[in-house]
């Protein structure tokens, strides 16, 4: 089975990068996420009911409509500060990726561990600019919001085209598609990883241990 | 063909496609309501949730829907839309964009209707609440009040796109293909926001679409948040202020909805053109616009807000004061754009507010004396200035105003006379006013 992985690019002002990435990171995990899973004894199973809650942007004219969970909107936000925080301090230029990977996990026997699978990746590529004046920050504003607008209406092309989804697993394989730790809703498996590219246009630090981390994850 | 689907599942994929239309309604709805949608989620099923998705039912949406759909089903050639459209104040209106599910005929024999189609249904309509956030509409609709509100109408049967103007744009929200058919959901929306004036006062909204059958009954019901304001007029290319003071026939239609903390309560008008659902109190009641008196031309003057309607490229709104008596009459636009040649608009760079002691050095009583005396005398021709049609020509307008006389109370010596005079003044000004204080506390009650 291939990864399908989408590309997505966006540029933006250093204050919009919260947002930008907010906004598509949910809109993204709201079509990767149902409702809670309940097991009932004849191997079949009912599905919660998943709510959505609209969130305006701050610095962005723009809105987007995100799964109705705290705790998912919180770990959403932790990463993507850590994503800001890591572009400020690394004195690039202000570019850098953020990835959503969706996978499975296939258990695997003693000594090996579990292996992930990934079956569909998001990468949002973010420039940060500048602006001088207010006024160019107040195009910025509009046109980010259209921009976002694209970005949201290729990813509803891309989850239409219903490619491989895993397979709706039975309730001892549960955990090895859904992340069943959140009490409201149950996205598929997922991690965040970022990305940040310095001056060269190439990640030294980040690919170096990536290979380590695979070569030792065999 | 129908051979294939088991007479239960048929009867699911019945209920799936009746229940994702109607669903379909209301979430597009419900993004144009002008207000933030927040929904709950549930861990625990409560089995009326279609499609696993928390969306509330606004009744009055669903029975619309129903009417509209009146029994059947959205099929092949038989596509259920719902057009949003905006209504200014004025009464002109503008189609904005058209959602349409449609059937075609391609079909999936293979897939499972309990639950592969169920499941992407829902993804659809996941997929419908983003797009709908993200049209022009959108925006449009969460600044409506005042101006404008946004309209729907829910129809069955043929597509009609023809409302929403050249080059309109279509986004698909998406496909779930089905044993009968393949569902689809698309948005045709306009990029041509230039306003079209669509008043017909006599008209009613519901109009003589084609195709649209006999039992439509327009559903103009409109979304406003805020009370209605005042709004005045002008008049057409040349004409003077004069404002029609008759409600238009449309404005009948107009209904506002209870304030904000109430989601969900709409009420509808039909389309006889019912006044009972204007339920402002008199005060706040919206009218088309006030007659103005021509016997109060500078006061219409002063309480004239250029208030230019939505999407207006080009204000049709001007005002001749030649025919008012008023300074500078003849330098106010004549009819033209009265944006680009107001004379009263380009000031002259206002001199930066002097202080006492320099200013006193400059003008004692001069006038037409100052910077311009110690240059050699040249005609002053200001840009924009007529030919000494009156006496007070331009520049010596701009030369009177760039040296205005010192205030009496600024200069030096008066002022420290003055300040004297003050304080000896202050205890007898004290005693006044505290004899007088019952009329003090009088007044400010009032002014309360």
């Amino acid at each position: 089975m291939n990864c399908r992985s989408e590309v997505l690019e966006v540029t933006v002002e250093a204050r919009q990068v919260d947002e930008a990435m907010l906004a598509l990171l949910h809109t993204i995990l709201l079509h990767r996420s149902t409702g809670k899973f309940h097991y009932k004894k004849e191997g079949t199973y009912s599905i919660g009911t998943v709510g959505t809650a609209d969130s305006d942007c701050d610095f962005i004219d723009f809105t987007f409509v995100r799964v109705s969970s705290e705790e998912l909107d919180r770990v959403i936000r932790k990463a993507v500060c850590e994503f800001k925080d890591a572009l400020n301090n690394s004195g690039s230029d202000g570019m850098g990726q953020i990835s959503l990977e969706f996978y499975q996990k296939k258990k695997s026997r003693w000594p090996f561990s579990d292996e992930c699978i990934p079956w569909e990746v998001w990468t949002i590529k973010v420039n940060v600019v500048n602006l001088a004046n207010e006024q160019e920050r107040q195009i910025c504003r509009e046109k980010v919001g259209e921009k976002l607008g694209e970005k949201v209406i290729n990813v509803v092309e891309v989850i239409n085209r219903n490619e491989y989804l895993p397979k709706m697993p039975t309730q001892s394989e549960v955990d090895n598609v859904f992340d069943t730790s959140l009490k409201d809703v149950q996205p598929y498996l997922y991690k965040i990883s970022y990305q940040i590219t310095d001056s060269l246009g190439t990640s030294v630090s980040t690919t170096m241990r990536r290979l380590i981390k695979d070569t030792l994850a065999l | 063909m129908d051979s294939d689907l088991s007479p239960q599942d048929k009867k699911d994929l019945d209920k799936f496609i009746k229940f994702f239309a109607l669903k379909t309604v209301q979430v597009i709805v419900q993004a144009r309501l002008g207000e933030k949608i927040c929904t709950r989620s549930s861990s625990s099923p409560t089995g009326s949730d279609w499609f696993n998705l928390a969306i509330k039912d606004i009744p009055e949406v669903s029975h619309e829907a129903k009417k509209a759909l009146a029994g059947q089903l959205p099929g092949i050639g038989r596509s259920m839309c719902v057009e949003i459209s905006l209504k200014t104040s004025e009464g002109d209106s503008m189609e904005l964009e058209t959602w349409c599910l449609e059937m075609n005929e391609k079909c999936d024999k293979d897939i499972k209707v309990s639950y592969t189609v169920y499941n992407r249904l829902s993804v659809l309509l996941k997929s419908l609440m983003a797009i709908t956030r993200v049209t022009p509409a959108y925006k449009l609709s969460r600044k409506q009040g005042h101006d404008y509100v946004i309209l729907y109408r829910i129809y069955f049967g043929e597509v009609q796109l023809s409302g929403l103007g050249e080059g309109f744009q279509t986004v698909r929200v998406g496909v779930v293909g089905t044993p009968v058919g393949t569902v689809t959901l698309s948005c045709a929306y306009r990029t041509n926001l230039a306003f079209m004036s669509n008043r017909a006062p006599d008209e009613e909204d519901g109009g003589a679409f084609a195709g649209v059958q006999d039992s439509q009954e327009v559903c103009t019901t409109s979304f406003s948040t805020s009370p209605p304001s005042q709004l005045l007029h002008a008049g057409k290319e040349g004409g003077v202020v004069v404002v029609p003071c008759q409600p238009h026939g449309v404005d009948a239609h107009l209904t506002v909805e209870p304030p904000l903390n109430t989601p969900g309560v709409i009420t509808s008008t039909p389309s006889s053109g019912d006044d009972e659902g204007l339920s402002r109190s008199g005060e706040e009641r919206r009218e088309e616009g006030r007659s103005v008196s021509p016997s109060d031309p500078v006061e219409s003057l002063n309480a004239f807000t250029r208030k230019v309607g939505a999407f207006v490229n080009k204000p049709s709104t001007q005002i001749t004061a030649a025919n008012l008596d008023l300074p500078f009459a003849a330098f106010a636009a004549r009819g033209l754009d009265s944006e680009g040649s107001d004379p009263m608009v380009q000031p002259p760079e206002s001199p930066p507010s002097q202080s006492p002691l320099q200013a006193s050095l400059h003008s004692q009583g001069s006038e037409g004396s100052g910077p311009q005396d110690d240059f050699v005398m040249v005609d002053f021709r200001p840009a924009f200035s007529k030919d000494d049609l009156l006496p007070m020509d331009l520049g010596t307008f701009y030369r009177e105003f760039q040296n205005p006389p010192q205030l009496t109370s600024l200069s030096l010596h008066i002022s420290s006379q003055s300040m004297a005079d003050d304080l000896d003044s202050l205890p007898e000004k004290l005693r006044v006013y505290e004899k007088n204080i019952d009329e003090f506390d009088a007044f400010v009650d009032m002014l309360q």
